[in-house]
Protein backbone atom coordinates (compact mmCIF):
# COMPACT_ATOMS: atom_id res chain seq x y z
CA UNK A 1 0.00 0.00 0.00
CA UNK A 2 2.46 2.61 1.42
CA UNK A 3 4.79 1.69 -2.17
CA UNK A 4 1.43 2.37 -4.06
CA UNK A 5 0.52 5.78 -2.93
CA UNK A 6 4.39 6.25 -3.16
CA UNK A 7 4.66 5.16 -6.69
CA UNK A 8 1.44 7.36 -7.47
CA UNK A 9 2.79 10.80 -5.84
CA UNK A 10 5.81 9.90 -7.83
CA UNK A 11 4.37 9.85 -10.84
CA UNK A 12 2.18 12.56 -10.80
CA UNK A 13 5.04 15.02 -9.61
CA UNK A 14 7.04 13.63 -12.48
CA UNK A 15 3.71 14.30 -15.00
CA UNK A 16 3.39 17.11 -13.92
CA UNK A 17 7.11 18.18 -13.80
CA UNK A 18 6.87 16.33 -17.94
CA UNK A 19 4.18 18.64 -18.87
CA UNK A 20 5.95 21.55 -17.66
CA UNK A 21 9.21 21.18 -19.24
CA UNK A 22 8.02 19.93 -22.47
CA UNK A 23 5.71 23.14 -22.43
CA UNK A 24 5.42 26.42 -24.44
CA UNK A 25 6.85 28.49 -21.76
CA UNK A 26 9.57 26.06 -19.65
CA UNK A 27 11.81 28.16 -20.44
CA UNK A 28 10.20 30.99 -18.57
CA UNK A 29 12.00 32.30 -14.84
CA UNK A 30 8.92 30.92 -13.22
CA UNK A 31 8.51 27.63 -14.80
CA UNK A 32 12.56 26.98 -14.22
CA UNK A 33 11.95 28.04 -10.42
CA UNK A 34 8.81 25.61 -10.06
CA UNK A 35 9.93 22.48 -11.84
CA UNK A 36 12.87 21.67 -9.16
CA UNK A 37 10.66 22.80 -6.60
CA UNK A 38 8.11 20.17 -7.38
CA UNK A 39 10.76 17.79 -8.17
CA UNK A 40 12.16 18.76 -4.28
CA UNK A 41 8.67 18.64 -2.58
CA UNK A 42 7.61 15.37 -4.36
CA UNK A 43 10.90 13.73 -2.77
CA UNK A 44 9.99 14.83 0.56
CA UNK A 45 6.06 13.67 0.36
CA UNK A 46 7.58 10.01 -1.04
CA UNK A 47 9.85 9.72 1.81
CA UNK A 48 7.19 11.05 4.18
CA UNK A 49 4.62 8.50 3.12
CA UNK A 50 7.33 5.62 2.84
CA UNK A 51 8.85 6.26 6.01
CA UNK A 52 5.51 6.82 8.12
CA UNK A 53 3.70 3.92 6.33
CA UNK A 54 6.62 1.29 6.58
CA UNK A 55 7.11 2.56 9.60
CA UNK A 56 10.65 2.84 9.65
CA UNK A 57 12.64 3.52 12.90
CA UNK A 58 12.97 6.96 13.69
CA UNK A 59 16.52 5.70 14.29
CA UNK A 60 17.41 4.98 10.59
CA UNK A 61 15.42 7.63 9.05
CA UNK A 62 13.02 10.07 10.49
CA UNK A 63 10.41 11.78 8.68
CA UNK A 64 10.63 14.87 7.37
CA UNK A 65 7.63 15.99 9.40
CA UNK A 66 9.31 15.30 12.39
CA UNK A 67 12.52 16.92 11.61
CA UNK A 68 10.48 20.46 10.96
CA UNK A 69 8.86 19.45 14.11
CA UNK A 70 12.47 19.52 15.82
CA UNK A 71 13.45 22.30 13.74
CA UNK A 72 11.19 24.65 15.03
CA UNK A 73 11.03 23.02 18.53
CA UNK A 74 15.48 23.96 18.47
CA UNK A 75 15.58 26.72 17.59
CA UNK A 76 17.67 28.45 20.16
CA UNK A 77 20.29 25.50 20.30
CA UNK A 78 20.12 25.82 16.26
CA UNK A 79 20.88 29.58 16.00
CA UNK A 80 23.85 29.06 18.69
CA UNK A 81 25.36 26.33 17.07
CA UNK A 82 24.95 28.12 13.88
CA UNK A 83 26.59 31.73 15.84
CA UNK A 84 29.30 29.33 16.89
CA UNK A 85 30.58 27.47 13.84
CA UNK A 86 29.32 29.63 10.64
CA UNK A 87 29.31 32.76 12.23
CA UNK A 88 32.91 32.89 14.16
CA UNK A 89 34.77 30.36 12.89
CA UNK A 90 34.07 30.10 9.16
CA UNK A 91 33.35 33.23 8.41
CA UNK A 92 36.55 34.44 10.16
CA UNK A 93 38.60 31.90 8.80
CA UNK A 94 37.25 32.59 5.23
CA UNK A 95 37.71 36.34 5.45
CA UNK A 96 41.29 35.24 7.42
CA UNK A 97 42.16 32.85 4.41
CA UNK A 98 40.37 35.40 1.63
CA UNK A 99 43.31 38.30 2.72
CA UNK A 100 46.14 35.69 2.90
CA UNK A 101 45.43 34.73 -0.30
CA UNK A 102 44.89 38.15 -2.09
CA UNK A 103 48.51 39.14 -0.72
CA UNK A 104 50.64 36.12 -1.86
CA UNK A 105 48.84 36.11 -4.99
CA UNK A 106 50.31 40.12 -5.51
CA UNK A 107 53.45 38.78 -3.88
CA UNK A 108 53.63 36.04 -6.69
CA UNK A 109 52.21 38.14 -9.16
CA UNK A 110 55.27 40.29 -9.10
CA UNK A 111 57.61 37.63 -9.85
CA UNK A 112 57.62 35.92 -12.90
CA UNK A 113 59.80 32.68 -10.93
CA UNK A 114 57.54 33.14 -7.78
CA UNK A 115 54.34 32.85 -10.22
CA UNK A 116 56.00 29.77 -11.93
CA UNK A 117 56.12 27.94 -8.25
CA UNK A 118 53.51 28.88 -5.97
CA UNK A 119 50.80 27.67 -8.97
CA UNK A 120 51.89 23.78 -9.38
CA UNK A 121 52.59 23.90 -5.30
CA UNK A 122 49.12 25.47 -4.67
CA UNK A 123 46.84 23.61 -7.07
CA UNK A 124 48.81 20.35 -5.35
CA UNK A 125 47.87 21.69 -1.76
CA UNK A 126 43.71 22.19 -2.93
CA UNK A 127 43.77 18.40 -4.01
CA UNK A 128 45.37 17.56 -0.58
CA UNK A 129 42.77 16.23 2.17
CA UNK A 130 43.58 19.54 4.36
CA UNK A 131 40.95 18.58 6.83
CA UNK A 132 43.64 16.30 8.72
CA UNK A 133 44.84 19.33 9.61
CA UNK A 134 41.78 19.63 12.14
CA UNK A 135 43.70 18.31 15.06
CA UNK A 136 46.37 19.45 14.76
CA UNK A 137 44.88 23.44 14.86
CA UNK A 138 42.70 22.24 17.71
CA UNK A 139 45.73 21.10 20.02
CA UNK A 140 47.52 24.21 19.03
CA UNK A 141 44.58 26.97 19.21
CA UNK A 142 42.52 25.22 21.67
CA UNK A 143 38.75 23.77 20.97
CA UNK A 144 36.96 27.00 20.99
CA UNK A 145 36.12 28.73 17.31
CA UNK A 146 39.59 30.44 16.76
CA UNK A 147 41.04 26.72 15.86
CA UNK A 148 38.26 26.23 13.53
CA UNK A 149 38.90 29.60 12.00
CA UNK A 150 42.56 28.59 11.49
CA UNK A 151 41.42 25.27 9.18
CA UNK A 152 39.18 27.12 7.16
CA UNK A 153 41.88 29.88 6.94
CA UNK A 154 44.27 26.95 5.68
CA UNK A 155 41.63 25.17 3.76
CA UNK A 156 40.18 27.99 1.70
CA UNK A 157 43.85 30.02 1.38
CA UNK A 158 45.12 27.59 -1.88
CA UNK A 159 41.49 27.77 -4.12
CA UNK A 160 41.13 31.34 -4.07
CA UNK A 161 45.31 31.94 -4.30
CA UNK A 162 45.62 29.42 -7.34
CA UNK A 163 42.48 31.15 -9.22
CA UNK A 164 43.59 34.66 -8.50
CA UNK A 165 47.38 34.49 -9.56
CA UNK A 166 45.84 32.62 -12.64
CA UNK A 167 43.15 35.49 -12.86
CA UNK A 168 46.54 38.41 -12.41
CA UNK A 169 47.85 37.06 -15.65
CA UNK A 170 44.48 37.36 -17.60
CA UNK A 171 44.88 40.05 -19.87
CA UNK A 172 46.07 40.50 -23.34
CA UNK A 173 49.26 41.84 -24.37
CA UNK A 174 47.83 44.20 -26.44
CA UNK A 175 45.76 45.47 -23.22
CA UNK A 176 48.96 45.94 -21.07
CA UNK A 177 50.39 47.93 -24.19
CA UNK A 178 47.48 50.20 -24.14
CA UNK A 179 48.41 50.78 -20.94
CA UNK A 180 51.91 51.38 -20.84
CA UNK A 181 51.17 53.68 -24.01
CA UNK A 182 49.10 55.68 -21.63
CA UNK A 183 52.35 55.68 -19.44
CA UNK A 184 50.77 53.80 -16.33
CA UNK A 185 53.02 52.48 -13.64
CA UNK A 186 52.65 49.21 -11.73
CA UNK A 187 50.12 50.39 -9.48
CA UNK A 188 47.45 52.04 -12.10
CA UNK A 189 47.72 48.96 -14.27
CA UNK A 190 47.21 46.58 -11.41
CA UNK A 191 44.01 48.34 -10.57
CA UNK A 192 42.42 49.75 -13.13
CA UNK A 193 43.40 46.65 -15.97
CA UNK A 194 44.42 43.67 -14.14
CA UNK A 195 42.37 43.53 -10.45
CA UNK A 196 38.86 44.20 -12.76
CA UNK A 197 40.14 41.39 -15.24
CA UNK A 198 41.03 38.78 -12.99
CA UNK A 199 37.85 39.21 -10.77
CA UNK A 200 36.11 36.43 -12.58
CA UNK A 201 38.63 34.50 -11.52
CA UNK A 202 38.44 35.38 -7.53
CA UNK A 203 35.16 34.61 -7.64
CA UNK A 204 35.29 31.15 -8.44
CA UNK A 205 37.70 30.83 -6.18
CA UNK A 206 35.51 32.56 -3.31
CA UNK A 207 32.72 30.49 -4.75
CA UNK A 208 34.44 27.00 -4.00
CA UNK A 209 35.60 28.31 -0.82
CA UNK A 210 32.14 29.08 0.76
CA UNK A 211 31.28 24.73 0.74
CA UNK A 212 35.05 24.42 2.16
CA UNK A 213 34.36 27.05 4.68
CA UNK A 214 32.10 24.82 6.13
CA UNK A 215 33.16 21.44 5.55
CA UNK A 216 36.31 22.67 7.24
CA UNK A 217 34.52 24.66 10.84
CA UNK A 218 31.85 21.23 11.22
CA UNK A 219 34.95 18.53 10.37
CA UNK A 220 37.22 20.43 12.97
CA UNK A 221 34.65 20.02 15.91
CA UNK A 222 34.70 16.57 15.30
CA UNK A 223 38.17 16.92 17.00
CA UNK A 224 37.09 19.14 20.04
CA UNK A 225 34.70 21.79 20.63
CA UNK A 226 32.81 23.35 23.37
CA UNK A 227 29.54 22.14 23.95
CA UNK A 228 27.98 24.46 21.30
CA UNK A 229 28.39 24.04 17.32
CA UNK A 230 27.11 22.13 14.70
CA UNK A 231 30.09 19.69 14.56
CA UNK A 232 29.53 19.31 18.63
CA UNK A 233 25.96 18.75 17.97
CA UNK A 234 25.90 16.37 15.19
CA UNK A 235 28.00 14.30 16.65
CA UNK A 236 27.13 13.90 20.14
CA UNK A 237 23.22 13.83 18.65
CA UNK A 238 24.42 10.60 16.53
CA UNK A 239 25.73 9.61 19.58
CA UNK A 240 22.24 9.62 21.30
CA UNK A 241 20.14 8.45 18.57
CA UNK A 242 18.21 11.61 17.64
CA UNK A 243 18.60 11.75 13.79
CA UNK A 244 16.10 14.44 13.60
CA UNK A 245 17.94 16.71 15.42
CA UNK A 246 21.08 15.38 12.81
CA UNK A 247 18.69 16.64 10.53
CA UNK A 248 17.94 19.46 11.81
CA UNK A 249 21.25 20.76 11.92
CA UNK A 250 21.95 19.49 8.03
CA UNK A 251 19.14 21.86 7.06
CA UNK A 252 20.76 24.76 8.62
CA UNK A 253 24.52 23.57 7.16
CA UNK A 254 22.55 23.51 3.71
CA UNK A 255 20.38 26.67 4.40
CA UNK A 256 23.54 28.78 5.14
CA UNK A 257 26.14 26.83 2.76
CA UNK A 258 23.48 27.96 0.18
CA UNK A 259 22.85 31.57 1.51
CA UNK A 260 26.79 31.62 1.57
CA UNK A 261 27.12 30.93 -2.04
CA UNK A 262 24.52 32.84 -2.96
CA UNK A 263 25.91 35.75 -1.32
CA UNK A 264 29.16 35.52 -3.19
CA UNK A 265 27.43 35.18 -6.27
CA UNK A 266 25.49 38.39 -6.00
CA UNK A 267 28.71 40.25 -5.00
CA UNK A 268 29.96 38.54 -8.09
CA UNK A 269 27.13 39.46 -10.56
CA UNK A 270 27.65 43.58 -9.28
CA UNK A 271 31.20 43.18 -9.08
CA UNK A 272 31.83 41.91 -13.12
CA UNK A 273 28.74 42.67 -14.26
CA UNK A 274 30.59 43.20 -17.95
CA UNK A 275 31.58 39.53 -17.87
CA UNK A 276 30.82 38.11 -21.22
CA UNK A 277 29.28 34.79 -18.70
CA UNK A 278 26.99 37.59 -17.14
CA UNK A 279 25.31 38.64 -20.00
CA UNK A 280 22.06 37.20 -20.49
CA UNK B 1 56.50 19.11 -17.02
CA UNK B 2 60.00 20.42 -17.90
CA UNK B 3 63.17 21.17 -16.23
CA UNK B 4 62.45 24.72 -16.03
CA UNK B 5 59.21 24.56 -14.32
CA UNK B 6 60.13 22.41 -11.47
CA UNK B 7 63.12 24.75 -10.53
CA UNK B 8 60.16 27.12 -9.19
CA UNK B 9 58.35 24.94 -7.76
CA UNK B 10 60.84 22.91 -5.65
CA UNK B 11 62.34 26.64 -4.33
CA UNK B 12 58.53 26.99 -3.10
CA UNK B 13 58.38 23.66 -1.43
CA UNK B 14 62.16 24.30 0.06
CA UNK B 15 60.97 27.68 1.17
CA UNK B 16 57.93 26.05 3.06
CA UNK B 17 59.73 23.04 4.53
CA UNK B 18 62.44 26.25 5.44
CA UNK B 19 59.85 28.01 7.60
CA UNK B 20 58.53 24.72 9.42
CA UNK B 21 62.00 23.88 10.00
CA UNK B 22 62.52 27.42 11.77
CA UNK B 23 59.23 27.47 13.65
CA UNK B 24 59.82 24.50 15.55
CA UNK B 25 62.03 26.43 17.60
CA UNK B 26 59.62 28.80 19.30
CA UNK B 27 56.75 26.11 19.19
CA UNK B 28 58.64 23.49 20.97
CA UNK B 29 60.52 26.12 23.33
CA UNK B 30 58.19 25.99 26.14
CA UNK B 31 57.92 22.17 26.17
CA UNK B 32 61.61 21.60 25.22
CA UNK B 33 62.05 23.76 28.74
CA UNK B 34 60.20 22.24 30.93
CA UNK B 35 61.89 19.19 30.02
CA UNK B 36 65.83 20.19 29.67
CA UNK B 37 65.33 21.27 33.39
CA UNK B 38 63.91 18.20 34.16
CA UNK B 39 67.02 16.43 33.20
CA UNK B 40 68.84 19.29 35.31
CA UNK B 41 69.85 22.30 33.13
CA UNK B 42 69.54 25.14 34.10
CA UNK B 43 67.29 27.18 32.61
CA UNK B 44 66.92 31.26 32.83
CA UNK B 45 63.86 32.04 34.23
CA UNK B 46 63.43 29.13 36.54
CA UNK B 47 60.23 29.02 37.50
CA UNK B 48 57.98 27.22 34.75
CA UNK B 49 55.10 29.75 35.18
CA UNK B 50 57.39 32.54 34.64
CA UNK B 51 58.58 30.95 31.35
CA UNK B 52 55.10 31.29 30.36
CA UNK B 53 55.26 35.38 30.19
CA UNK B 54 57.59 34.55 27.10
CA UNK B 55 57.10 33.72 24.00
CA UNK B 56 58.68 30.78 22.49
CA UNK B 57 61.10 32.70 20.52
CA UNK B 58 62.52 34.46 23.25
CA UNK B 59 62.55 31.52 25.50
CA UNK B 60 64.86 30.15 22.81
CA UNK B 61 67.22 33.15 22.91
CA UNK B 62 67.60 32.82 26.21
CA UNK B 63 68.41 29.35 26.72
CA UNK B 64 70.56 28.91 23.55
CA UNK B 65 70.99 25.33 24.51
CA UNK B 66 67.49 23.91 24.38
CA UNK B 67 67.42 25.12 20.45
CA UNK B 68 68.85 21.37 19.36
CA UNK B 69 66.28 19.84 21.48
CA UNK B 70 63.27 21.49 20.14
CA UNK B 71 64.26 19.00 16.77
CA UNK B 72 64.31 15.74 19.19
CA UNK B 73 60.80 15.76 21.86
CA UNK B 74 59.41 12.64 21.19
CA UNK B 75 55.94 14.41 21.72
CA UNK B 76 55.98 17.83 20.12
CA UNK B 77 53.77 20.75 19.51
CA UNK B 78 55.43 20.33 15.93
CA UNK B 79 57.82 17.55 15.14
CA UNK B 80 60.87 18.76 12.68
CA UNK B 81 60.58 17.70 9.26
CA UNK B 82 63.17 14.68 9.46
CA UNK B 83 61.08 13.47 12.73
CA UNK B 84 58.14 12.74 9.97
CA UNK B 85 59.78 11.54 7.98
CA UNK B 86 61.51 8.88 10.22
CA UNK B 87 57.77 8.35 11.88
CA UNK B 88 56.60 7.95 7.92
CA UNK B 89 59.51 5.91 6.91
CA UNK B 90 59.59 3.20 10.17
CA UNK B 91 55.92 2.79 9.67
CA UNK B 92 55.84 2.17 6.24
CA UNK B 93 58.92 0.16 5.47
CA UNK B 94 60.08 -1.58 8.24
CA UNK B 95 56.31 -3.13 9.20
CA UNK B 96 54.60 -5.75 7.83
CA UNK B 97 52.06 -3.89 5.54
CA UNK B 98 48.97 -6.46 7.32
CA UNK B 99 50.32 -4.84 10.82
CA UNK B 100 47.98 -2.37 12.61
CA UNK B 101 51.08 -0.39 13.08
CA UNK B 102 51.83 0.02 9.42
CA UNK B 103 50.84 3.07 7.54
CA UNK B 104 50.52 1.26 4.12
CA UNK B 105 47.55 -0.99 6.06
CA UNK B 106 45.63 2.11 7.01
CA UNK B 107 46.20 3.70 3.80
CA UNK B 108 44.72 0.88 2.33
CA UNK B 109 41.53 0.64 4.42
CA UNK B 110 41.04 4.15 3.45
CA UNK B 111 41.83 3.64 -0.23
CA UNK B 112 39.91 0.60 -1.13
CA UNK B 113 36.93 2.83 0.45
CA UNK B 114 38.01 5.84 -1.86
CA UNK B 115 38.06 3.54 -5.26
CA UNK B 116 34.84 1.65 -4.55
CA UNK B 117 33.11 4.97 -3.74
CA UNK B 118 35.03 7.22 -6.75
CA UNK B 119 33.58 3.92 -9.21
CA UNK B 120 30.00 3.58 -7.54
CA UNK B 121 30.21 7.77 -7.76
CA UNK B 122 31.24 8.08 -11.26
CA UNK B 123 29.27 5.65 -12.85
CA UNK B 124 26.20 7.12 -11.10
CA UNK B 125 26.95 10.49 -12.04
CA UNK B 126 27.48 9.82 -15.86
CA UNK B 127 24.47 7.62 -16.00
CA UNK B 128 22.84 10.83 -14.61
CA UNK B 129 24.29 13.12 -16.70
CA UNK B 130 23.26 11.32 -20.03
CA UNK B 131 19.80 11.10 -18.73
CA UNK B 132 19.83 14.92 -17.85
CA UNK B 133 20.80 15.59 -21.79
CA UNK B 134 18.79 13.19 -23.58
CA UNK B 135 15.40 13.84 -20.53
CA UNK B 136 13.97 17.78 -20.78
CA UNK B 137 12.02 17.04 -17.62
CA UNK B 138 15.15 15.58 -15.77
CA UNK B 139 17.55 18.33 -16.78
CA UNK B 140 14.60 20.73 -15.16
CA UNK B 141 14.01 18.92 -12.21
CA UNK B 142 17.43 17.59 -11.26
CA UNK B 143 20.06 19.67 -12.36
CA UNK B 144 18.98 22.85 -10.22
CA UNK B 145 19.57 20.46 -7.06
CA UNK B 146 23.00 19.23 -8.68
CA UNK B 147 24.06 22.73 -8.79
CA UNK B 148 22.58 23.56 -4.92
CA UNK B 149 23.98 20.49 -3.46
CA UNK B 150 27.05 21.69 -4.75
CA UNK B 151 26.75 24.70 -1.65
CA UNK B 152 26.02 22.53 0.85
CA UNK B 153 28.62 21.11 3.20
CA UNK B 154 27.49 17.35 1.98
CA UNK B 155 30.38 16.39 5.01
CA UNK B 156 27.93 16.77 7.89
CA UNK B 157 25.48 14.41 6.88
CA UNK B 158 28.92 11.51 7.05
CA UNK B 159 28.01 10.38 10.66
CA UNK B 160 24.53 9.90 9.84
CA UNK B 161 24.98 7.66 7.18
CA UNK B 162 27.44 5.58 9.24
CA UNK B 163 24.76 5.70 11.97
CA UNK B 164 21.76 4.87 9.66
CA UNK B 165 23.97 1.99 7.72
CA UNK B 166 25.32 0.58 11.09
CA UNK B 167 21.36 0.36 12.37
CA UNK B 168 20.33 -1.95 9.59
CA UNK B 169 23.61 -3.89 9.59
CA UNK B 170 26.03 -2.30 7.59
CA UNK B 171 29.26 -1.76 7.84
CA UNK B 172 32.92 -1.36 7.40
CA UNK B 173 33.91 -0.69 3.80
CA UNK B 174 30.40 0.36 2.45
CA UNK B 175 29.17 3.02 5.09
CA UNK B 176 32.56 5.07 3.85
CA UNK B 177 32.44 4.36 0.27
CA UNK B 178 28.58 5.78 0.32
CA UNK B 179 30.38 9.05 1.61
CA UNK B 180 33.00 8.93 -1.33
CA UNK B 181 30.37 8.32 -4.18
CA UNK B 182 28.28 11.10 -3.03
CA UNK B 183 31.03 13.68 -2.82
CA UNK B 184 32.48 12.18 -6.46
CA UNK B 185 29.22 12.20 -8.20
CA UNK B 186 28.36 15.78 -8.31
CA UNK B 187 31.38 16.93 -10.18
CA UNK B 188 31.04 14.19 -12.50
CA UNK B 189 27.01 14.80 -12.99
CA UNK B 190 27.91 18.80 -13.38
CA UNK B 191 30.75 18.15 -15.63
CA UNK B 192 29.67 15.62 -17.83
CA UNK B 193 26.65 17.36 -18.69
CA UNK B 194 29.34 20.62 -19.83
CA UNK B 195 31.29 17.96 -21.41
CA UNK B 196 28.00 15.94 -23.82
CA UNK B 197 26.18 19.40 -24.68
CA UNK B 198 30.26 21.27 -26.05
CA UNK B 199 29.42 20.01 -29.05
CA UNK B 200 28.43 22.97 -31.12
CA UNK B 201 25.41 23.47 -33.27
CA UNK B 202 27.63 22.74 -36.49
CA UNK B 203 29.18 19.42 -35.64
CA UNK B 204 25.38 18.31 -34.42
CA UNK B 205 24.72 19.54 -37.66
CA UNK B 206 27.35 18.01 -39.58
CA UNK B 207 26.17 14.29 -38.14
CA UNK B 208 22.89 14.95 -39.34
CA UNK B 209 24.01 15.72 -42.73
CA UNK B 210 25.73 12.32 -42.27
CA UNK B 211 21.92 10.84 -41.20
CA UNK B 212 23.59 10.11 -38.25
CA UNK B 213 21.22 8.48 -35.44
CA UNK B 214 20.71 9.16 -32.07
CA UNK B 215 23.22 6.72 -30.54
CA UNK B 216 25.63 7.01 -32.99
CA UNK B 217 25.50 10.86 -32.15
CA UNK B 218 26.29 10.16 -28.25
CA UNK B 219 29.05 7.54 -28.91
CA UNK B 220 30.84 8.77 -31.86
CA UNK B 221 30.49 12.49 -31.32
CA UNK B 222 28.49 13.43 -27.69
CA UNK B 223 30.85 11.11 -25.54
CA UNK B 224 34.12 11.86 -27.32
CA UNK B 225 33.68 15.61 -27.17
CA UNK B 226 32.79 15.09 -23.39
CA UNK B 227 36.56 13.64 -22.32
CA UNK B 228 38.52 16.46 -21.28
CA UNK B 229 35.51 17.78 -19.07
CA UNK B 230 35.32 13.82 -17.51
CA UNK B 231 38.72 13.94 -16.80
CA UNK B 232 38.72 17.37 -15.17
CA UNK B 233 35.60 16.63 -13.04
CA UNK B 234 37.48 13.34 -12.19
CA UNK B 235 40.58 14.92 -10.73
CA UNK B 236 38.42 17.02 -8.68
CA UNK B 237 35.81 13.83 -7.48
CA UNK B 238 39.06 11.48 -6.64
CA UNK B 239 40.30 13.97 -4.50
CA UNK B 240 36.94 14.71 -2.49
CA UNK B 241 36.15 11.09 -2.52
CA UNK B 242 39.52 10.03 -0.40
CA UNK B 243 38.11 13.04 1.69
CA UNK B 244 34.97 11.77 2.42
CA UNK B 245 36.58 8.57 3.41
CA UNK B 246 38.48 9.99 5.97
CA UNK B 247 36.09 11.95 7.26
CA UNK B 248 33.71 9.02 7.01
CA UNK B 249 35.86 7.21 9.75
CA UNK B 250 36.18 10.11 12.15
CA UNK B 251 32.98 10.32 13.71
CA UNK B 252 32.33 6.49 14.84
CA UNK B 253 35.11 5.85 16.19
CA UNK B 254 36.73 3.43 13.19
CA UNK B 255 39.68 1.59 14.09
CA UNK B 256 41.49 1.68 10.71
CA UNK B 257 42.16 4.37 8.26
CA UNK B 258 43.63 7.48 8.11
CA UNK B 259 41.12 9.21 9.60
CA UNK B 260 41.05 6.74 12.29
CA UNK B 261 45.46 7.10 12.53
CA UNK B 262 44.57 11.21 13.23
CA UNK B 263 41.65 10.40 15.54
CA UNK B 264 43.90 8.34 17.48
CA UNK B 265 46.98 10.65 17.71
CA UNK B 266 44.90 13.02 18.87
CA UNK B 267 43.00 11.45 21.46
CA UNK B 268 46.44 9.80 22.81
CA UNK B 269 48.38 12.45 23.03
CA UNK B 270 50.72 10.59 19.59
CA UNK B 271 51.71 13.79 16.97
CA UNK B 272 53.83 11.73 15.14
CA UNK B 273 50.67 9.46 14.38
CA UNK B 274 48.64 12.31 13.03
CA UNK B 275 50.96 14.01 11.35
CA UNK B 276 52.33 10.58 9.74
CA UNK B 277 48.43 9.92 8.58
CA UNK B 278 48.19 13.51 7.17
CA UNK B 279 50.89 13.22 5.19
CA UNK B 280 50.09 9.69 4.08
CA UNK B 281 46.72 10.69 2.75
CA UNK B 282 48.25 13.66 1.22
CA UNK B 283 50.86 11.47 -0.74
CA UNK B 284 47.69 8.91 -1.41
CA UNK B 285 45.69 11.76 -3.03
CA UNK B 286 48.64 13.24 -4.63
CA UNK B 287 49.22 9.88 -6.51
CA UNK B 288 45.70 9.61 -7.14
CA UNK B 289 45.72 12.75 -9.34
CA UNK B 290 48.83 12.03 -11.18
CA UNK B 291 47.40 8.53 -12.19
CA UNK B 292 44.52 10.29 -13.73
CA UNK B 293 46.44 12.63 -15.40
CA UNK B 294 48.34 10.27 -16.87
CA UNK B 295 45.02 8.47 -18.07
CA UNK B 296 44.08 11.64 -18.93
CA UNK B 297 47.57 12.39 -21.15
CA UNK B 298 47.44 9.28 -22.86
CA UNK B 299 43.75 9.50 -23.82
CA UNK B 300 43.22 12.85 -25.10
CA UNK B 301 46.73 12.58 -27.08
CA UNK B 302 44.93 8.74 -28.50
CA UNK B 303 42.46 11.13 -29.57
CA UNK B 304 43.93 13.68 -30.80
CA UNK B 305 43.49 15.72 -28.31
CA UNK B 306 46.87 16.25 -26.74
CA UNK B 307 47.06 20.12 -27.37
CA UNK B 308 44.15 20.14 -24.47
CA UNK B 309 46.04 18.00 -21.99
Amino acid sequence: MAFIIALTIWAVGWWINGRLANGPRSDSRAISLLIPIIFGVTIIAMWEVLVTMLGVSPIILPPPSSIAVRFAGEIPILWADFEQTILKGALTGYVVGMIAAFTVALLADRSEFLTKGILPVGAFMAALPIVGTAPIFVKWLGSDWHSKAAVVGVMVFFPILVNTVAGLKDTSVMQRDLMRTYGAGYWPTLFKLRLPAALPFMFNGLKIATTLALIGAIVAEFFGSPTVGMGFRISTSVGQLALDMVWAEIVVAALAGSAFYGAMALIEKRATFWHPSQRS
Amino acid sequence: MNIRGIIPALVVVGVIFAIWTAAVIPMNAHLTADQAQRDGLVMTPEAPRDRQDFTGLTLAIKNPAIIPLTYTLTRPRLPSPHQVAIEMYETIFTKAPTSRRSLVYHGWVTLSATLLGFVIGTTLGVLLAVGIVYNRTMDKSVMPWAITSQTIPILALAPMIIVMLGAIGIQGLLPKSIISAYLSFFPVVVGMVKGLRSPDGMQLDLLRTYSANANQGFWKLRLPASMPYLFASLKIGISAALVGAIVGELPTGARAGFGARMLVGDQYGQPMVTWAALFGAAITAALLVAILSWIERRTLTRMGMGAMA
